[in-house]
Protein backbone atom coordinates (compact mmCIF):
# COMPACT_ATOMS: atom_id res chain seq x y z
CA UNK A 1 0.00 0.00 0.00
CA UNK A 2 2.40 2.59 1.06
CA UNK A 3 5.65 3.22 -0.41
CA UNK A 4 7.32 4.55 2.56
CA UNK A 5 9.71 2.52 4.88
CA UNK A 6 8.61 2.81 8.34
CA UNK A 7 11.97 3.46 9.23
CA UNK A 8 12.36 5.96 7.15
CA UNK A 9 9.79 8.40 8.32
CA UNK A 10 9.38 7.40 12.26
CA UNK A 11 11.28 8.19 15.35
CA UNK A 12 12.77 5.65 17.14
CA UNK A 13 9.95 3.96 18.99
CA UNK A 14 6.92 4.33 15.77
CA UNK A 15 10.07 1.92 13.83
CA UNK A 16 9.91 0.15 16.64
CA UNK A 17 6.77 -0.25 17.17
CA UNK A 18 6.21 -1.07 13.76
CA UNK A 19 8.18 -3.79 13.11
CA UNK A 20 6.97 -5.65 16.61
CA UNK A 21 3.46 -5.78 14.00
CA UNK A 22 5.14 -7.06 10.64
CA UNK A 23 7.29 -9.76 11.56
CA UNK A 24 6.39 -11.93 8.75
CA UNK A 25 7.21 -9.43 6.00
CA UNK A 26 9.79 -7.27 6.29
CA UNK A 27 10.05 -5.62 2.65
CA UNK A 28 8.51 -2.08 3.76
CA UNK A 29 4.68 -2.02 2.32
CA UNK A 30 3.49 -1.27 5.90
CA UNK A 31 0.65 -3.52 7.07
CA UNK A 32 -2.07 -3.94 4.67
CA UNK A 33 -0.58 -7.33 3.18
CA UNK A 34 -0.98 -9.62 6.24
CA UNK A 35 0.55 -13.04 5.78
CA UNK A 36 -0.07 -16.26 4.34
CA UNK A 37 -0.34 -17.65 7.99
CA UNK A 38 -2.73 -14.95 8.63
CA UNK A 39 -5.21 -15.57 5.45
CA UNK A 40 -4.94 -18.98 5.96
CA UNK A 41 -6.17 -18.68 10.01
CA UNK A 42 -8.81 -15.85 9.05
CA UNK A 43 -9.87 -19.07 6.40
CA UNK A 44 -9.76 -21.90 9.06
CA UNK A 45 -11.57 -20.31 11.31
CA UNK A 46 -14.32 -18.68 9.16
CA UNK A 47 -14.95 -22.50 7.57
CA UNK A 48 -15.76 -23.54 11.07
CA UNK A 49 -17.71 -20.29 12.17
CA UNK A 50 -19.89 -20.70 9.14
CA UNK A 51 -19.97 -24.96 9.32
CA UNK A 52 -21.19 -24.73 12.63
CA UNK A 53 -24.52 -22.44 12.00
CA UNK A 54 -25.28 -23.94 9.12
CA UNK A 55 -25.39 -27.11 10.62
CA UNK A 56 -26.92 -26.06 13.73
CA UNK A 57 -30.45 -24.72 11.68
CA UNK A 58 -30.08 -27.64 8.88
CA UNK A 59 -29.90 -30.65 11.20
CA UNK A 60 -31.91 -29.07 13.83
CA UNK A 61 -30.02 -30.11 16.44
CA UNK A 62 -31.03 -27.95 19.00
CA UNK A 63 -34.55 -28.35 20.80
CA UNK A 64 -34.53 -24.49 21.16
CA UNK A 65 -35.31 -22.14 18.42
CA UNK A 66 -34.65 -19.03 20.10
CA UNK A 67 -31.53 -20.41 21.63
CA UNK A 68 -30.54 -21.15 18.21
CA UNK A 69 -31.18 -17.93 16.86
CA UNK A 70 -29.08 -16.47 19.82
CA UNK A 71 -25.93 -18.84 19.15
CA UNK A 72 -25.66 -18.13 14.96
CA UNK A 73 -26.09 -14.10 16.12
CA UNK A 74 -22.87 -14.93 17.84
CA UNK A 75 -20.90 -16.89 15.82
CA UNK A 76 -21.73 -14.33 13.02
CA UNK A 77 -20.54 -11.78 15.02
CA UNK A 78 -17.06 -13.36 16.27
CA UNK A 79 -16.82 -14.90 12.01
CA UNK A 80 -17.51 -10.43 11.23
CA UNK A 81 -14.26 -9.65 13.78
CA UNK A 82 -12.61 -12.79 12.43
CA UNK A 83 -12.97 -11.48 8.80
CA UNK A 84 -11.80 -7.81 9.94
CA UNK A 85 -8.66 -8.85 11.51
CA UNK A 86 -7.43 -10.99 9.28
CA UNK A 87 -8.68 -10.58 6.04
CA UNK A 88 -9.21 -6.40 6.61
CA UNK A 89 -6.29 -6.39 8.57
CA UNK A 90 -7.88 -3.93 10.66
CA UNK A 91 -5.89 -2.69 13.91
CA UNK A 92 -5.87 0.49 15.98
CA UNK A 93 -3.02 1.91 14.52
CA UNK A 94 -3.84 1.38 10.49
CA UNK A 95 -3.84 5.03 9.15
CA UNK A 96 -3.17 6.15 12.17
CA UNK A 97 -6.22 5.15 14.06
CA UNK A 98 -8.71 6.86 11.55
CA UNK A 99 -9.52 3.33 9.97
CA UNK A 100 -10.88 2.47 13.91
CA UNK A 101 -12.69 5.74 14.48
CA UNK A 102 -14.54 5.74 11.14
CA UNK A 103 -15.31 1.86 11.74
CA UNK A 104 -16.72 3.03 15.41
CA UNK A 105 -19.14 5.76 14.43
CA UNK A 106 -20.53 3.62 11.58
CA UNK A 107 -21.29 1.37 14.22
CA UNK A 108 -22.74 3.13 16.53
CA UNK A 109 -25.14 4.63 12.90
CA UNK A 110 -25.64 1.27 11.93
CA UNK A 111 -26.81 -0.30 15.89
CA UNK A 112 -28.77 3.20 16.06
CA UNK A 113 -30.32 2.80 12.42
CA UNK A 114 -31.21 -1.15 13.18
CA UNK A 115 -32.25 -1.44 16.74
CA UNK A 116 -34.03 2.10 16.16
CA UNK A 117 -35.82 1.19 13.09
CA UNK A 118 -36.87 -2.89 14.65
CA UNK A 119 -38.05 -1.39 18.02
CA UNK A 120 -39.82 1.94 16.62
CA UNK A 121 -41.93 -0.04 13.96
CA UNK A 122 -42.53 -2.85 16.13
CA UNK A 123 -44.80 -0.24 18.63
CA UNK A 124 -46.30 1.35 15.41
CA UNK A 125 -47.95 -2.14 15.14
CA UNK A 126 -49.34 -2.25 17.87
CA UNK A 127 -50.97 1.18 17.18
CA UNK A 128 -52.03 0.51 13.75
CA UNK A 129 -55.84 1.30 13.08
CA UNK A 130 -58.16 -1.60 13.18
CA UNK A 131 -58.14 -3.75 10.21
CA UNK A 132 -61.71 -4.81 10.57
CA UNK A 133 -65.35 -3.82 12.20
CA UNK A 134 -65.13 -6.61 14.29
CA UNK A 135 -61.42 -5.79 15.35
CA UNK A 136 -62.54 -2.08 16.47
CA UNK A 137 -65.59 -3.44 18.20
CA UNK A 138 -62.87 -5.44 20.13
CA UNK A 139 -60.47 -2.94 20.89
CA UNK A 140 -58.02 -3.79 23.87
CA UNK B 1 2.97 16.20 2.42
CA UNK B 2 5.10 12.76 2.80
CA UNK B 3 7.60 14.01 0.19
CA UNK B 4 7.79 17.37 2.28
CA UNK B 5 8.44 15.65 5.20
CA UNK B 6 11.06 13.70 3.83
CA UNK B 7 13.12 15.63 2.77
CA UNK B 8 12.70 18.18 5.93
CA UNK B 9 13.53 15.02 7.63
CA UNK B 10 17.19 14.94 5.24
CA UNK B 11 17.40 18.31 5.44
CA UNK B 12 17.61 18.69 9.11
CA UNK B 13 18.53 14.65 9.80
CA UNK B 14 19.64 14.42 13.44
CA UNK B 15 18.04 17.79 14.48
CA UNK B 16 15.70 17.47 17.50
CA UNK B 17 13.52 20.86 16.26
CA UNK B 18 11.56 18.97 13.49
CA UNK B 19 10.53 15.10 15.76
CA UNK B 20 7.19 16.45 15.93
CA UNK B 21 6.57 16.91 11.66
CA UNK B 22 7.51 13.94 11.44
CA UNK B 23 5.60 12.51 13.88
CA UNK B 24 2.38 14.25 12.90
CA UNK B 25 3.09 13.47 9.30
CA UNK B 26 3.55 9.49 9.90
CA UNK B 27 -0.50 9.92 9.97
CA UNK B 28 -1.86 10.30 6.65
CA UNK B 29 0.81 7.71 4.45
CA UNK B 30 -1.77 7.34 1.51
CA UNK B 31 -5.27 9.48 1.91
CA UNK B 32 -6.64 6.74 -0.68
CA UNK B 33 -6.82 3.75 1.76
CA UNK B 34 -8.61 5.83 4.07
CA UNK B 35 -10.59 7.55 1.55
CA UNK B 36 -12.07 4.01 0.17
CA UNK B 37 -12.68 3.05 3.60
CA UNK B 38 -14.26 6.14 4.23
CA UNK B 39 -16.56 4.75 1.15
CA UNK B 40 -17.00 1.77 2.64
CA UNK B 41 -18.31 2.58 5.87
CA UNK B 42 -21.06 4.63 3.87
CA UNK B 43 -21.42 1.42 1.81
CA UNK B 44 -21.56 -0.42 5.39
CA UNK B 45 -24.62 2.27 6.24
CA UNK B 46 -26.41 1.71 2.76
CA UNK B 47 -26.53 -2.02 3.60
CA UNK B 48 -27.56 -1.29 7.38
CA UNK B 49 -30.49 0.16 6.25
CA UNK B 50 -31.82 -2.36 3.53
CA UNK B 51 -30.96 -5.28 6.54
CA UNK B 52 -33.28 -2.46 9.24
CA UNK B 53 -35.74 -2.87 6.27
CA UNK B 54 -35.75 -6.57 5.78
CA UNK B 55 -35.83 -6.71 9.77
CA UNK B 56 -38.91 -4.77 9.76
CA UNK B 57 -41.38 -6.05 7.17
CA UNK B 58 -39.28 -9.59 6.67
CA UNK B 59 -42.39 -11.37 8.15
CA UNK B 60 -45.10 -9.77 6.28
CA UNK B 61 -45.65 -12.48 3.54
CA UNK B 62 -48.86 -11.15 2.70
CA UNK B 63 -50.28 -14.76 2.52
CA UNK B 64 -47.37 -16.01 -0.04
CA UNK B 65 -44.78 -17.96 1.01
CA UNK B 66 -42.25 -17.94 4.17
CA UNK B 67 -38.68 -17.81 4.10
CA UNK B 68 -39.08 -21.74 5.22
CA UNK B 69 -40.86 -22.81 2.45
CA UNK B 70 -38.31 -21.20 -0.25
CA UNK B 71 -34.99 -20.85 1.07
CA UNK B 72 -32.74 -23.99 0.07
CA UNK B 73 -30.35 -23.89 2.81
CA UNK B 74 -27.78 -26.61 0.57
CA UNK B 75 -27.28 -23.54 -1.95
CA UNK B 76 -26.85 -20.67 -0.04
CA UNK B 77 -24.09 -23.12 1.75
CA UNK B 78 -22.19 -23.66 -1.68
CA UNK B 79 -22.60 -20.01 -2.48
CA UNK B 80 -21.01 -18.68 1.48
CA UNK B 81 -18.09 -21.18 0.35
CA UNK B 82 -17.99 -19.66 -3.09
CA UNK B 83 -17.64 -16.54 -1.40
CA UNK B 84 -15.59 -17.54 1.18
CA UNK B 85 -12.98 -19.30 -1.36
CA UNK B 86 -12.33 -16.03 -3.20
CA UNK B 87 -11.61 -14.37 -0.77
CA UNK B 88 -8.95 -16.28 0.09
CA UNK B 89 -7.70 -16.85 -2.84
CA UNK B 90 -7.39 -12.49 -3.43
CA UNK B 91 -5.85 -12.94 0.13
CA UNK B 92 -3.29 -14.96 -1.90
CA UNK B 93 -3.28 -12.40 -5.19
CA UNK B 94 -2.45 -9.80 -2.49
CA UNK B 95 1.23 -11.95 -1.05
CA UNK B 96 1.89 -12.27 -4.53
CA UNK B 97 1.51 -8.60 -5.13
CA UNK B 98 3.91 -8.11 -1.93
CA UNK B 99 6.32 -10.52 -3.82
CA UNK B 100 6.14 -8.66 -6.85
CA UNK B 101 5.10 -12.04 -8.92
CA UNK B 102 3.01 -10.28 -11.71
CA UNK B 103 2.35 -14.30 -13.35
CA UNK B 104 1.37 -15.93 -9.92
CA UNK B 105 -0.73 -12.32 -8.77
CA UNK B 106 -2.72 -12.72 -11.97
CA UNK B 107 -2.90 -16.18 -11.41
CA UNK B 108 -4.88 -15.59 -8.39
CA UNK B 109 -7.10 -12.50 -9.85
CA UNK B 110 -8.49 -15.26 -12.12
CA UNK B 111 -9.12 -17.61 -9.92
CA UNK B 112 -11.04 -15.31 -7.08
CA UNK B 113 -13.04 -14.38 -10.25
CA UNK B 114 -13.90 -17.74 -11.13
CA UNK B 115 -15.31 -17.76 -7.84
CA UNK B 116 -16.82 -14.68 -8.27
CA UNK B 117 -18.94 -15.84 -11.58
CA UNK B 118 -19.63 -18.94 -9.37
CA UNK B 119 -21.23 -17.02 -6.44
CA UNK B 120 -22.72 -14.72 -8.97
CA UNK B 121 -24.27 -17.66 -10.85
CA UNK B 122 -25.51 -19.37 -8.30
CA UNK B 123 -27.52 -16.23 -7.03
CA UNK B 124 -28.98 -15.66 -10.21
CA UNK B 125 -29.78 -18.92 -10.73
CA UNK B 126 -31.94 -18.67 -7.01
CA UNK B 127 -33.34 -15.49 -8.44
CA UNK B 128 -34.46 -16.94 -11.41
CA UNK B 129 -36.08 -19.73 -9.33
CA UNK B 130 -37.87 -17.61 -6.96
CA UNK B 131 -39.59 -15.62 -10.05
CA UNK B 132 -40.42 -18.34 -12.03
CA UNK B 133 -42.49 -20.27 -9.01
CA UNK B 134 -44.22 -16.92 -8.49
CA UNK B 135 -42.15 -15.61 -5.30
CA UNK B 136 -40.89 -12.60 -6.82
CA UNK B 137 -40.08 -9.00 -5.90
CA UNK B 138 -43.70 -7.86 -5.84
CA UNK B 139 -45.54 -11.01 -4.06
CA UNK B 140 -45.13 -9.39 -0.31
CA UNK B 141 -43.14 -7.09 1.22
CA UNK B 142 -40.75 -9.76 2.38
CA UNK B 143 -39.98 -10.73 -0.79
CA UNK B 144 -39.11 -7.21 -1.80
CA UNK B 145 -36.94 -6.38 0.82
CA UNK B 146 -35.43 -9.74 0.37
CA UNK B 147 -34.92 -8.94 -3.47
CA UNK B 148 -33.39 -5.79 -2.34
CA UNK B 149 -30.74 -6.69 0.19
CA UNK B 150 -29.77 -9.53 -1.25
CA UNK B 151 -29.77 -8.18 -5.36
CA UNK B 152 -27.40 -5.01 -3.60
CA UNK B 153 -24.96 -7.20 -2.47
CA UNK B 154 -24.64 -9.40 -5.64
CA UNK B 155 -24.55 -5.85 -7.55
CA UNK B 156 -21.37 -5.21 -5.21
CA UNK B 157 -20.25 -8.53 -6.28
CA UNK B 158 -20.89 -7.84 -10.20
CA UNK B 159 -19.14 -4.50 -10.02
CA UNK B 160 -16.18 -5.89 -7.92
CA UNK B 161 -15.80 -8.45 -10.82
CA UNK B 162 -15.76 -5.69 -13.56
CA UNK B 163 -13.49 -4.12 -11.78
CA UNK B 164 -11.19 -7.37 -10.90
CA UNK B 165 -11.25 -7.62 -15.02
CA UNK B 166 -10.19 -3.89 -15.78
CA UNK B 167 -7.53 -4.66 -13.36
CA UNK B 168 -6.29 -7.65 -14.51
CA UNK B 169 -6.09 -6.18 -17.79
CA UNK B 170 -4.11 -2.70 -16.30
CA UNK B 171 -1.58 -5.39 -14.77
CA UNK B 172 -1.04 -7.43 -17.84
CA UNK B 173 -0.21 -4.08 -19.58
CA UNK B 174 1.56 -1.91 -17.23
CA UNK B 175 2.93 -4.41 -14.64
CA UNK B 176 2.71 -4.08 -11.14
CA UNK B 177 3.47 -0.44 -10.74
CA UNK B 178 2.76 1.65 -7.66
CA UNK B 179 -0.99 2.89 -8.83
CA UNK B 180 -1.72 -1.00 -9.74
CA UNK B 181 -0.82 -1.86 -6.30
CA UNK B 182 -2.78 0.75 -4.71
CA UNK B 183 -5.82 -0.48 -6.89
CA UNK B 184 -5.40 -3.65 -5.92
CA UNK B 185 -5.32 -3.16 -1.82
CA UNK B 186 -8.84 -1.05 -3.01
CA UNK B 187 -10.72 -3.77 -4.26
CA UNK B 188 -9.13 -6.70 -1.74
CA UNK B 189 -10.57 -3.84 1.08
CA UNK B 190 -13.78 -3.74 -1.14
CA UNK B 191 -14.01 -7.94 -2.03
CA UNK B 192 -13.51 -8.50 2.10
CA UNK B 193 -16.34 -6.44 2.88
CA UNK B 194 -18.53 -7.99 1.01
CA UNK B 195 -18.42 -11.26 1.80
CA UNK B 196 -18.25 -9.69 5.96
CA UNK B 197 -21.77 -7.94 4.79
CA UNK B 198 -22.35 -12.08 3.47
CA UNK B 199 -22.28 -13.08 6.76
CA UNK B 200 -24.69 -11.25 7.57
CA UNK B 201 -27.07 -11.81 4.49
CA UNK B 202 -26.84 -15.51 5.49
CA UNK B 203 -27.02 -15.09 8.99
CA UNK B 204 -30.05 -12.57 9.45
CA UNK B 205 -31.92 -13.52 6.16
CA UNK B 206 -31.07 -16.93 5.19
CA UNK B 207 -30.41 -18.94 8.83
CA UNK B 208 -32.87 -16.97 10.96
CA UNK B 209 -35.86 -17.04 8.50
CA UNK B 210 -35.67 -20.46 8.15
CA UNK B 211 -35.69 -20.96 11.98
CA UNK B 212 -38.34 -18.73 12.43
Amino acid sequence: MSTVNPHLDAHGEDTRNFHGHDDGHGDGHGEAHGSFKGYLTGFLLSVVLTAIPFWLVMEEVLPSKQLTVVIVLAFALVQVLVHMVYFLHMNTQSEGGWNMLALIFTLILVVITFAGSLWVMYHMNENMMPLSVHEAKNLP
Amino acid sequence: MSTHAMSANAATSGAHADEFIVREDHHPENGTMLGFWLYLMSDCLIFAVLFAIYGVVGSNYAAGPSPADLFDLDIVAVNTAMLLLSSITYGFAMLEMARKRTQMTLIWLAITGVFGLCFIGIELYEFHHLIHIGAGPQRSAFLSAFFTLVGTHGLHVSFGLIWLVTLMTQVRKHGLTTENRRRLSCLSLFWHFLDVIWIGVFTFVYLMGVLR
